[in-house]
């Protein structure tokens, strides 16, 4: 009882995120590595699989770096991670059922209509 | 029982590793963000909110653009622009997302400079965030009104499929207030340092409380998702 009392009642000083400055002008400089990457696959026009492929590759490693690094979630307390982490990627079960609606409004509208819409 | 939790502790937690102490954590009764101040943890529960909205703008575009017959004007020559007799495709928006990147990292730089008390450093490092960020918002408006020049209206385009201008109008001008708010935020922010309200522990004038510097890491949160956002419109938006 005593133990669990404690635990409830541990003091736990906010903490401060210091890191060194070197870290984000690295981090910076990988962002703009990335992002060049994602234009250069534009400027070259590569199509299909491949360009789906390195968008969403340079976009993710993008996306990881600015909340791991400049948003601090790497030295965040677990707690706070996965509260605001995983809830995102419901968005992904929505994305899942917007597709399957997606394909059915187009067959409808090719089949009804012909596709004039 | 009731001395027991009277006593201090001290700093150490004795949190179990990994799930167990996250359970450990949300199960204890009390703040659940144990080692997170509430005006970062609001901060962090208002851009999940946020995150949402996005997800869902986005997610309402690819839906529109799945689901019609009519080609999706290609956004490679929409957004090109024509710089010495050459046509460069995506050029601003390139530009733009440079110029985010680069506030983000003058952003983060300034909440290093925050802890380390170096108020001077920290102002003027803002206010280079937010003039990077007025001039992201400028070069909007310069696209906005090209493409509302070119016929592109939220009902109808010259291009293709009529979804594009609403979409395009909507996402990316939901991200411009954002960015706008931002601006504000961080000019706001950016005065009190410089005037030293952190150092001198002055009270705010609405809340009457003592600020202190971790108000520039939790701007920075707000800009950082800003530049994040970003990221996920280039990728869908722009380039797809």
């Amino acid at each position: 009882m005593e133990q669990v009392a404690a635990h409830a009642q541990a003091q736990v000083k906010e903490q401060h995120q210091q890191h060194p400055i070197r870290l984000y002008l690295v981090v910076w400089g990988f962002l703009f590595v990335l992002s060049a990457g994602s234009y250069f696959v534009d400027y070259v026009g590569l199509q299909g699989y491949l360009r789906w492929f390195l968008i969403l590759l340079f976009m993710i490693l993008k996306a990881g770096l600015i909340v791991a690094v400049f948003m601090h979630m790497a030295w965040e307390r677990l707690a706070l991670v996965y509260a605001i982490l995983l809830p995102p990627l419901l968005v992904l079960v929505f994305v899942a059922m917007m597709v399957s609606e997606s394909n059915y409004t187009i067959f409808t509208r090719m089949a009804v209509s012909g596709g004039a819409q | 029982m009731a001395q027991s939790v009277q006593t201090h502790t001290g700093e150490t937690d004795g949190r179990p590793p990994g799930l167990r102490g996250v359970v450990a954590d949300f199960s204890s009764d009390q703040r659940a963000f144990k080692n997170v101040s509430w005006g970062k943890a609001m901060m962090w529960i208002f851009l999940l909110s946020d995150t949402f909205i996005f997800g869902c703008f986005l997610l309402a575009y690819m839906t529109a653009r799945m689901s019609t017959p009519v080609p999706w004007p290609n956004p490679s020559e929409v957004f090109a622009l024509t710089i010495g007799g050459q046509e460069i495709p995506l050029i601003l928006i390139a530009i733009m997302t440079f110029i985010l990147i680069s506030s983000s990292g003058t952003m983060a730089m300034a909440v290093n400079f925050g802890y380390r008390r170096d108020r001077r450093t920290t102002a003027a490092l803002m206010l280079l965030t937010a003039v990077l960020g007025a001039s992201f918002v400028g070069m909007q408006a310069f696209e906005w009104s090209k493409l509302i020049a070119e016929g592109v209206r939220p009902w109808e385009n010259p291009w293709g499929a009529a979804q594009f201008g609403s979409s395009f109008f909507m996402i990316t001008g939901f991200h411009g207030t954002h960015v706008s708010f931002g601006v504000l935020f961080l000019l706001i922010v950016a005065r009190k340092v410089w005037r030293g309200d952190f150092d001198t522990e002055r009270r705010g004038f609405f809340t009457s409380r003592k600020g202190n510097y971790e108000i520039v890491e939790i701007m920075g949160l707000y800009w950082h998702f800003v530049d994040l956002v970003w990221v996920f419109i280039f990728a869908f938006f722009y380039l797809w």
